[in-house]
């Protein structure tokens, strides 16, 4: 039996190792990529440990492009979005599950069926409303794009996690004495906490990967984002700049990483805490 | 979960005519009159350059023009080529395009008939207007207008492994005496042996090239009758087809396996001695001199010949805004950007072939006609603007019909007769 167990632990383990190098690998053929030469990219067999390593992507990344400008434009039309997203969707979504009416049901019926407009129906629309409200051209009429496409998807995201939570636990506190600020922030908030990593990582992630929106409405140089401008290392007929599209995708990848890191942490924290209290 | 609103699809935006027609009327509701101006003027040139050198001469052109005229100052704005459509679609529609616009003459006509690209005839320099030939001006003309100035063009040749060819006896056509298909697929077939193919052809898009190509046999595809376009697939049509064909399947001298490549991807085959041939885009030259091996010798033979060498021809443009408020001064500042000598060096940055003469022959003496400028150069005269090139509804044809049909012709998979059917056929559904 002890044989059967270790037999199944261990091709567990080896499912689960053949499914990172699965997920992996693209980003391990995209840092080799990038220390290449263009000679060694059209190699007839190619390896995966460059040759001849050189950071000259990395310089002709940076220097062509201002990839730094670029990756904080996205920096903070990124974060904004999802700060700006998660504050208007979390008492939203609480109302609507707390305070019952005839008007929170039509509510989060509208909001699905907004979801039914595909994204193409409301480019010209918001572009022409942007443009009246002065707002091309300007990060805040990003950010307001952003927000608008991620409000209702993270609205009915955060409302599901608030049903999550039962109301006992609030009535409980308010027997106890607690106001209802303190109901609020000592009971609600921790047990929502994976709730807003996951809708924040989601504005977050949209934000910084979204690459149309950004293109028609900034004109000016100085205000790309990153999908932007490592599109122009993409030429005709699908032929790319191979070097310095990895260098700088490789950079690209880094902040939504390092974001989901430190929050995915706080993710798993939270569900913790509320399978305990449920 | 995730959603993101990425990857705008061109079609299902055209397909909103009454979406656009509204933000139409709104835009023009928001729009004032739009008076010339004759003072000062910034203006914004929307590029498309991405090659390393051609956006550096691009860049280097902007500047001295802003250094020497501080009344007509340029914003260089670097555009790409995958999304430019559907951002110029909605920039025209909310009326805040680019003044200066880089483009592609098989564009213009959709942005044209919508009245959104200024008319040049007037404006137009003579000097600058005789440099450029009739043939390649009558692309960028639509409905009698003028909407673009076009300054690069594309010819598809063949570029080959010399050694190999020197090692089969096969001496380099001049640029002047081409190869006829029937020399190019004996000298094919001569250069394949175990573990090398004669030739590779990338066909993972087919359309284009067969369409382009097929000019050679003088093979139109489209044929307008009272108005109407139809497509009718004769022996015209059939033969460049039937002879890639048959160069796979009869001869075996063409590669299977290249039939799924896009462009670039046979490079590595073809650095590798395993393709001897490959026929390509002009630009393929600068893989050539970026990417092959130090001691790997290329040469680039003519455009292939049937009963002629023509090919399509659709150059990049430059046009200007309808709604620019500074249109005479754009055109100053393309008739520079697009001099003998600047046009010189945008061509020799994205290795494509200048419009003017006089560029072209700058170019042939800087290079000395080496990595295949002499041939480019002199291809400029092979291209001719094509019927498809202005059949309403070739783009649904070639998306719906001709490229399947094809993919499933070079896969040996239907006969020729089978592939000439369904092209007319598929033609009478879309060209309604």
């Amino acid at each position: 039996m002890a044989g059967v167990k270790t037999f199944k632990r261990a091709a567990q383990y080896l499912t689960l190792c053949l499914y990172l190098v699965f997920l992996g690998f693209p980003l391990v053929w995209l840092l080799s990529i990038s220390f290449k030469e263009p000679r060694e990219m059209v190699e007839l067999h190619p390896t995966l440990i460059p040759k001849h390593p050189t950071f000259q992507n990395y310089v002709t990344a940076f220097t062509e492009q201002d990839l730094a400008r670029s990756a904080l434009n996205s920096l903070i039309v990124a974060s904004a979005s999802a700060a700006l997203t998660v504050l208007l969707a979390l008492p939203a979504a609480y109302s609507l599950v707390r305070f019952k009416t005839r008007l929170s049901t039509i509510t989060l019926g509208w909001v699905l069926v907004s979801q039914l407009f595909p994204f193409v129906l409301l480019v010209i629309p918001l572009f022409l409303i942007l443009r009246e409200a002065g707002l091309t051209n300007t990060r805040f009429g990003l950010i307001l794009v952003y927000v608008t496409w991620s409000l209702p998807f993270a609205l009915w995201m955060l409302q599901g996690f608030v049903r999550g939570i039962p109301r006992e636990l609030e009535e409980a506190a308010s027997v106890d004495g607690a106001s209802r600020l303190q109901v609020l922030r000592r009971v609600v908030a921790p047990l929502l906490a994976p709730g807003l990593v996951a809708t924040s990582l989601f504005a977050f992630i949209s934000a910084w990967n979204e690459f149309f929106f950004a293109l028609v409405l900034l004109k000016s140089p100085e205000l790309a984002t990153l999908p932007v401008t490592l599109a122009r290392f993409v030429g005709v007929e699908g032929i790319a700049r191979l070097g310095p599209l990895a260098a700088g995708s490789l950079l690209a990848t880094l902040p939504s990483l390092v974001f989901f890191a430190v929050l995915q942490k706080r993710l798993a924290e939270g569900s913790l805490a509320g399978a305990v209290k449920g | 979960m995730e959603r993101s609103p990425v990857n705008i699809n061109r079609r299902s935006l055209l397909a909103l005519p009454g979406l656009v027609a509204s933000a139409a009327l709104l835009a023009a509701c928001g729009d004032d009159d739009k008076p010339e101006t004759t003072g000062p003027v910034k203006l914004r040139f929307l590029s498309l350059a991405w090659q390393k050198e051609s956006l550096a001469a691009n860049k280097q052109i902007v500047d001295d023009w802003n250094k020497a005229n501080p009344d007509i100052q340029i914003e260089y704005v670097q555009g790409d080529w995958n999304s430019v459509h559907d951002q110029l679609l909605t920039s025209f529609e909310g009326g805040d395009a680019a003044d200066i616009i880089h483009y592609e003459s098989a564009a213009l006509g959709e942005f044209a008939k919508q009245g959104y690209l200024a008319d040049l005839g007037s404006l137009l320099p003579a000097d600058f207007k005789a440099e450029i030939s009739d043939k390649v001006w009558q692309t960028v003309t639509v409905d009698g207008k003028v909407v673009g100035v076009p300054f690069l063009l594309e010819s598809q040749v063949v570029l080959a492994n010399k050694k190999l060819l020197d090692a089969a006896g096969i001496t380099v056509p001049a640029a002047n005496a081409p190869w006829t298909w029937d020399e190019f697929a004996a000298n094919a077939k001569k250069l394949t042996k175990p573990g090398q193919y004669g030739v590779a052809w990338a066909l993972k898009s087919p359309t284009n090239r067969v369409m382009n190509l097929a000019l050679n046999y003088d093979g139109a595809f489209f044929y307008e009758e009272g108005g109407k376009w139809t497509v009718k697939v004769g022996d015209a049509e059939k033969a460049v087809p039937q002879r890639i064909h048959d160069m796979i399947y009869v001869d075996k001298s063409g590669s299977p396996e290249a039939l799924a490549f896009g462009g670039t991807d046979p490079l590595p085959g073809f650095f590798g001695g395993k393709y001897a041939m490959l026929p390509g885009s002009i630009y393929l030259r600068q893989q050539m001199v970026e990417q092959a091996p130090k001691d790997f010798e290329w040469v680039t033979l003519p455009a292939l010949k049937g009963t002629s060498q023509n090919q399509a021809a659709n150059p990049q443009t430059i046009s200007i805004s309808a709604d620019s408020k500074g249109k005479a001064q754009a055109m100053k500042f393309i008739a520079n950007f697009l001099n003998a000598t600047n046009l010189a060096k945008l061509a020799h940055g994205d290795w494509l072939v200048p419009t003017g003469k006089a560029a072209g022959a700058q170019l042939v003496q800087s290079t000395q006609g080496k990595q295949g400028w002499d041939v480019a150069v002199a291809s400029a005269d092979t291209l001719v603007q094509a019927p498809f090139q202005r059949a309403a509804g070739y783009s649904e044809w070639k998306s719906k019909i001709a490229t399947p049909a094809l993919q499933q012709y070079f896969a040996n998979k239907i006969s020729i007769d089978q592939l000439a059917k369904t092209l007319e056929e598929g033609g009478k559904q879309v060209l309604k």
